[in-house]
């Protein structure tokens, strides 16, 4: 076994390694200690693994120049020319390392789950195995595979551990998102049977398949396919709504995962299937996309103004800014495309601190609704100091990643000299303003306010799993904030083969 | 012909061979050694069922009228497996209930016999011989139907089910007669040189056709599936579901693809519609239902549904998805009614409401339960994502996009009725759930074997490349 992994090459442990914790739990993981020192250590390991990742990736780069590395093919369905073939490039590794601090982070959070703690830890690490799986992969076929691993356990953690409506949420959820993916699974064969355009073999190897030119009318046709099919789970207009619901009903851990890590896939499938695979149906729909987008970044914001509970502000505030990356995406210059990378780092890692904070303090006051909340920095330093700084760096404060991010995303959408990009700019940069009013509205009330209920003076402190947890996703927020240029230096040099492709 | 080309027949010989042991064990066993019965039969399937693992060549006997090759031997084997599997989940039903009645051994005879008319059914290589084949498929399990004598409602079923088998066996006849007239020949291989698309071939084909219909259950020949699932013991509804209906659908492919190729293009539109009205009928009843064997009896409708994208494309492809999915389906359907049985067996509870908290109380069979709902609703990473993946790829290679999507729609219409089961076992809580139980040893080597379907045949890619491999000997 030992020897097994050892042979393993370095990015099929993502895939491996919580499978055997898995194993582990289902024989050993008894009660709710066990099972949380076993996720934990897991979680630990496949963290240091990360981290040792951007490391050895960046030793890698420097004596190798291909597009993706630590490469590995292994011929699956000889059939269907269906690959395991896997590799990593810049993108691909920072959103391992952001899927590993907020699982990670998400343990310690979730560390009180009192029913069916087993069930709940094995869910929570098949799904992140879904997802390692997607970031890895480089065929088509085997990434959709995990891209369906990655979604479908989210039925049971939002219907099991949830609150509120949470069977209504984790179905509608649900197949939501697994009637994207099967319009997406249209739009992958219709990619397939294209792919010998040039008179080559049949083949889901995204890289192959980039070589072919695909005629123009059948990217006109499969492009919105593929786009919608991953754009759904992005939180594009008007497909985001299982969204609110779907992160006001899930358990903190959940809640924190799936707007943190799950929500980016749609972006990553945007850019290294849809744009990278259809550049001809890419530039044909990118007007309307633009428009469904910009308008998705608008009305998250107004719609986070209008809520009174905690995780739908938060909920709405991640539809408007992934529709953000969406937007970002859809510009196509390099300036913006890096700027949407850092926009999903950013915000998967503040989003998930906002989830594991309201997790905080609703599992101390029992209660979600601004109204009733108010004076907790008094009561709960840590937590109230934690939560301004979450909030002020979501608001694009300069030295946090947010500002980084939006940043970079407009100076690029601003490169477009016609008119239309333009006055589009002009009215998404508008919602950074909402963004400042239902943030600093909702800071103000709930942390800086009067004491509104006396019961809550004997609230108790945070303890050392939540600073943990808080702390381990703080931290690169700050660093990104701080020293943006190593990572959009690293980030530009594998976007530029993929922008080729629209040029 | 010699003695050594019988040995194609090896697995209807090795059928036979059972029946009559079954038999010399009925006569010369005293009342008390009836329950030996049960073990002594599924030994003797079992064997059969590993020595259909052994290769065997192909060829022809008595003249053309039965054939064989590797593909129909392999789907042979399959569906004897299957029958395995399905015997094993209903011995403990039998021990408790059916021996001491004095028919268990009926049981099992009516069963071997049903399949073995499957198996010359499969391997028919004329009009007569799939006539014989169809019949003795078909009259068997009637009487099973009706096993549960003094339940109304069984005899109902038993009732529904034989009178619409003799329609739609008078109606495949029919069909065949006017074939005969318009070609002079029952051989398929040579019907399939001088067939021509003419008015009384096409009339002769729609008749075929729609008798065969009536046994895959395809929309609009679908209206005695419910009742007859609902009446019949759960392991002949399963029956029915799995082994029945994924041989006719096999062979519904077979003459397709053979016989009835020079009418592609008439078939072919035919065949558009009945995907698209099947898939639709199932899912769309499949929600309503309450109890759990009419809510598998809409469901399987719908799979057939998805079972026929197969036909789209007539070729190599088709023929290995075809198969490979009705492999994929024998296992996940057998899961899941083999949870039914077990739950059934325990409690007499068969309705969803009452799976409500099964997985605190019974985590085993629900994850079970799950793994094949999911199989069935097409989840990787269990085989039936893999199965209709590969449908949806095979519809596709001819084309036909819309067909797909129109499915891929369908999927996730049945994802949300699949999710309802799971919901009542997983999400909710019951303070009257089904208390813990045991299950009985056949029941869980049953439930087990199942499982292995499940999950093996999807990621293990091999299956599915050695049966488009044997694929192509059938097209030829």
């Amino acid at each position: 076994m030992v020897k097994l992994i050892y042979t393993m090459d370095i990015l099929s442990l993502f895939v491996i390694v919580p499978l055997i914790i898995v194993l582990i739990l289902t024989f050993f993981g008894k009660n709710l200690k066990q099972a949380r020192l076993i996720t934990a250590i897991g979680m630990g390991i496949q963290f240091a693994m990360s981290i040792n990742l951007i490391f050895a990736y960046l030793k890698e780069r420097t004596v190798n120049t291909d597009l993706m590395v630590f490469t590995k093919d292994v011929l699956w369905y000889e059939t269907f020319n269906i690959h395991y073939s896997i590799g990593v490039d810049a993108i691909s590794v920072v959103m391992i390392a952001l899927t590993s601090v907020v699982l990670f982070a998400g343990v310690f959070i979730s560390w009180k789950i009192d029913d069916l703690p087993k069930e709940f830890f094995i869910s929570l690490i098949a799904l992140s195995s879904g997802v390692f799986g997607f970031f890895i992969s480089t065929d088509l076929f085997t990434m959709f595979v995990f891209y369906e691993i990655a979604v479908i356990p989210m039925y049971l953690l939002i219907g099991i551990w949830g609150s509120g409506p949470k069977e209504n949420s984790a179905m509608k959820l649900t197949l939501m998102l697994m009637g994207a993916s099967a319009v997406l699974s249209v739009g992958i064969l219709g990619i397939y049977f294209n792919s010998n355009a040039d008179g080559g073999a049949l083949t889901f190897n995204i890289f192959e398949i980039a070589q072919v030119n695909i005629p123009e009318a059948a990217q006109n046709i499969f492009f919105p396919m593929v786009f919608i099919g991953f754009a759904v789970i992005g939180a594009l207009f008007p497909f985001h709504t299982w969204s609110p619901s779907g992160h006001a009903s899930a358990p903190t851990a959940v809640s924190m995962l799936h707007a943190g890590v799950l929500m980016k896939l749609g972006g990553y499938g945007v850019f290294r299937i849809a744009m990278y695979l259809l550049p001809v149906g890419a530039l044909n729909w990118s007007d309307f996309f633009l428009v469904l987008s910009g308008f998705g970044v608008i009305y998250g914001a107004f719609g986070a103004v209008m809520q009174k509970d905690l995780k739908y502000v938060n909920a709405y505030a991640s539809v408007s800014h992934l529709s953000l990356v969406l937007f970002a995406l859809l510009m196509f210059n390099k300036t913006a495309w890096t700027g949407a990378i850092i926009q999903s780092l950013s915000h998967g890692l503040l989003t998930a601190m906002f989830f594991a904070l309201i997790g905080m303090v609703y599992g101390r006051t029992h209660t979600r609704e601004i109204s009733k909340l108010g004076g907790i920095m008094k009561i709960l330093p840590f937590i109230g100091a934690i939560y301004v700084i979450t909030g002020l760096a979501y608001l694009g404060l300069p030295g946090f990643s947010g500002f980084v991010a939006e940043m970079t995303i407009f100076v690029g959408a601003f490169q477009h000299p016609d008119l239309f990009h333009r006055i589009l700019t002009i009215v998404v940069v508008s919602s950074i303003v909402v963004t400042a009013v239902y943030i600093l509205r909702m800071v103000g009330k709930i942390m800086m306010g009067p004491l509104s209920n006396e019961d809550y003076k004997d609230l108790p402190k945070a303890t050392w799993f939540e600073k943990t947890g808080l702390i381990l996703l703080l931290i690169p927020v700050i660093m990104i904030g701080v020293l943006p240029l190593g990572l959009s230096e690293m980030l530009k040099e594998s976007i530029q083969p993929f922008l080729e492709r629209l040029l | 012909m010699n003695l050594e080309s019988f040995l194609l027949m090896r697995s209807e010989i090795g059928l036979l061979a059972i029946l009559l042991l079954l038999i010399i064990f009925e006569i010369f066993s005293n009342k008390k050694q009836k329950a030996a019965v049960i073990p002594f039969a599924l030994i003797l399937l079992a064997i059969n069922t590993v020595l259909g693992f052994l290769p065997l060549e192909s060829g022809e006997l008595f003249g053309g009228m039965f054939r064989t090759n590797a593909l129909l031997y392999f789907f042979k084997t399959t569906l004897s497996l299957g029958v395995l599997i399905l015997l094993l989940q209903s011995a403990d039903w039998l021990k408790e209930k059916v021996v001491d009645e004095n028919k268990a051994s009926e049981f099992f005879m009516l069963i071997i016999s049903s399949l073995l008319g499957t198996y010359f059914m499969i391997s028919a290589g004329d009009f007569l011989m799939f006539y014989i084949g169809l019949e003795l498929t078909t009259l068997p399990v009637a009487a099973l139907v009706a096993y549960d004598t003094y339940k109304r409602i069984s005899a109902e079923g038993a009732v529904k089910y034989i009178l619409s088998s003799a329609l739609a066996s008078g109606a495949a006849l029919f069909g065949i007669s006017l074939l005969y007239a318009t070609t002079g020949t029952i051989y398929f291989e040579s019907m399939a040189e001088i067939l021509t698309s003419s008015n009384l071939s096409i009339l002769g084909f729609i008749f075929f056709f729609s008798g065969l219909a009536f046994k895959i259950s395809l929309a609009p020949f679908h209206f005695w599936t419910a009742d007859v699932y609902e009446g019949a013991p759960i392991n002949v509804a399963s029956y029915l579901s799995v082994i029945s209906k994924g041989a006719a659908v096999v062979i519904l492919m077979i003459l397709l693809f053979t016989v009835f190729k020079p009418l592609m293009p008439v078939w072919n539109k035919i065949i558009y519609v009945v995907i698209i009205a099947t898939m639709f009928i199932g899912n769309l009843f499949a929600i309503r239902q309450q109890n759990l064997k009419r809510f598998l009896a809409y469901s399987s409708i719908a799979q057939a549904g998805f079972i026929l994208l197969g036909l789209m494309s007539v070729d190599q492809l088709g023929t290995a998805t075809i198969v490979y999915f009705v492999a994929v389906y024998i296992f996940s359907n057998l899961g899941a009614f083999g949870v039914v049985q077990a739950v059934s067996s325990f409690s007499d509870k068969e309705n969803i409401n009452d799976y409500e908290g099964l997985y605190r109380t019974n985590p085993k069979l629900s994850l079970l339960m799950m793994l094949a709902l999911f199989s069935l609703a097409g989840i990787p990473p269990l085989a039936g994502f893999f199965g209709k993946f590969f449908l949806y790829t095979a519809a596709a290679s001819k084309g036909y996009y819309i067909l797909v999507f129109i499915a891929v729609v369908n999927a996730t219409i049945s994802l949300y009725y699949y999710l309802l089961v799971v919901r009542a076992m997983f999400l909710r809580k019951n303070e009257q759930a089904i208390p813990y139980f045991k299950s009985p040893f056949y029941m869980r080597l049953g439930l087990i074997l199942a499982a292995i379907g499940i999950l093996v045949a999807g990621v293990y890619s091999p299956i599915y490349d050695y049966i488009f491999s044997i694929s192509n000997t059938f097209l030829n």
